[in-house]
């Protein structure tokens, strides 16, 4: 929570972020977004309270998102596959995004890099990337769709995340897993387990079968076409199966937790 | 109360008494407004994050002020617009307020009418029967709402509906449509006020009943 305070306090994130975030969030403060809505007179229809009594309409919308997660998780379907593609479907070129500019990613040396595991699992080593590369990977030729509406079909191979999780003993039971990332601010986001244990939810390692660039995400990205993009952590460092929910990067800033395709 | 203002509605006694909007409509109505109003100012904020035409919304129209908090919106207040937008198409089928009302619709009608409209001849003394060219955009605005609905599920859920996403034409397509529905639904907004303050009995219709 003190880290969401944090990012909510206008005028010390600001500096934090490039062109990119403040053109698609000129205002941090999330009052400011309430308001914006409380001065149509839409609050007062809705919920009957005090027009300036944002916090309440501030509640009702983050209880209805949590619906929201409720619904969604509902709907999700083990089963049912993302859509894919032929690869001359493949965007060119795809897209790198973030809330930082392209020379602010991650620089990470893969030599060095390790991926921590975590949590409720039986084998808490780290893994190094030579070993990571070793375990079975396939290619999914797939639809990523951003939060901001746009999309774009890319080709990624890695190793199904399932198949690690079952490799390292984790919990399957647990209700997510949570991966903190090496972005700028510390990127993080939950994965709830049934999206985890998708059959095409990937430990990405290579995109357009060339080791994945430091544009999406060297050295490993999760790969979850059944999400939206900010649901798929580039950069990630490491892995925590768990039962608590620790929020996310724009999960915290009011993105719906689940945003399932 | 509703099957009590539906047979108002047919009794014949012309004069002061008779119900002109039975109360269902009249709340489903208002409903609708608010939902439809929410859904737009913060679809255009939602928009304006990754524009489909070269211009966006300016920001003292849209909802939301961030693309977080008009999402957070256009999926609470799409709750409040499909409910909605079901009880008034149940009641509407099932009071045969739909066939009553809507049907005929010949094109013989709406040129007629929409001619004498255009010449300021189309008279209003009866607000319980619509003309023909109010039967067209009741009719119309009745399936681009439909249609609006389920191209925003397409968008939302392109994998779980994927089978919705593929009947109109892939998940960008969803999009233009999704956005098409939006401006024939202000463009119907635009002449449905500007006609409902023109004719003020109607807009005293649709609030008080007669």
């Amino acid at each position: 929570m003190g880290r969401m305070r944090k990012l909510l306090i206008p005028g010390v994130d600001k500096k934090l972020l490039v062109k990119d975030a403040v053109k698609l969030m000129p205002d941090l403060t999330r009052r400011r977004f309430i308001t914006g809505g409380a001065s149509f007179g839409a609050l007062t229809l809705l919920t009957g309270c005090d027009v300036i009594d944002s916090s309440s309409a501030e509640t009702m919308l983050a209880k209805i998102s949590k619906f929201n997660d409720a619904v969604q998780a509902w709907m999700f379907n083990p089963n049912t596959l993302a859509p894919t593609f032929p690869e001359s479907a493949i965007t060119k070129p795809f897209p790198f995004n973030a809330y930082y500019d392209l020379d602010d990613a991650p620089e990470i040396d893969g030599k060095d890099w390790k991926l921590e595991v975590r949590g409720l699992v039986e084998n808490k080593e780290p893994w190094t990337l030579e070993e990571l590369y070793k375990l079975p990977q396939v290619k999914q030729v797939t639809r990523h769709i951003c939060v901001e509406g746009w999309s774009a079909i890319g080709s990624w191979t890695g190793a199904p995340l399932r198949d690690f999780l079952q490799l390292v003993g984790a919990d399957t039971r647990a209700k997510y897993v949570w991966f903190q990332c090496a972005d700028k601010d510390g990127y993080n986001s939950p994965l709830d387990m049934a999206t985890a244990l998708h059959p095409q939810t990937q430990m990405t390692f290579k995109f357009a079968d060339e080791i994945l660039p430091r544009a999406y995400g060297y050295p490993m990205k999760i790969r979850v076409p059944t999400k939206l993009g900010f649901k798929n952590p580039k950069y990630v460092i490491s892995m925590e199966v768990t039962n608590d929910y620790k929020g996310g990067y724009w999960e915290d800033q009011g993105y719906n937790s689940f945003s399932g395709s | 109360m509703s099957s009590l203002a539906v047979s108002n509605e047919h009794a014949a006694s012309a004069s002061t008494g008779r119900v002109i909007q039975p109360g269902w409509v009249r709340i489903v109505h208002w409903i609708n407004a608010v939902a439809m109003i929410l859904m737009i100012m913060s679809g255009w904020q939602i928009y304006n994050a990754s524009p489909l035409f070269n211009f966006t919304f300016s920001r003292s129209i849209t909802l939301g002020g961030w693309l977080g908090g008009a999402l957070l919106w256009h999926f609470a207040a799409m709750w409040l617009l499909m409910v909605n937008g079901l009880v008034y198409l149940v009641l509407g089928f099932v009071t045969g307020r739909f066939r009553r009302k809507l049907l005929p619709i010949t094109p013989g009608g709406v040129i007629s009418d929409t001619k004498a409209a255009l010449s300021f001849k189309l008279s209003h003394d009866d607000l319980t029967k619509y003309n023909y060219v109010q039967k067209l955009l009741y009719a119309g605005i009745i399936i681009v709402g439909v249609f609006i609905v389920l191209s925003g599920l397409s968008i939302w859920k392109p994998v779980q509906l994927q089978w919705l996403t593929a009947l109109f034409g892939g998940y960008d397509a969803a999009r233009y449509v999704h956005f098409i529905c939006m401006a024939l639904i202000v463009a119907f907004l635009v002449v449905h006020v500007a006609l409902a303050v023109l004719v003020p009995k109607s807009l005293r219709a649709m609030i008080i009943g007669r």
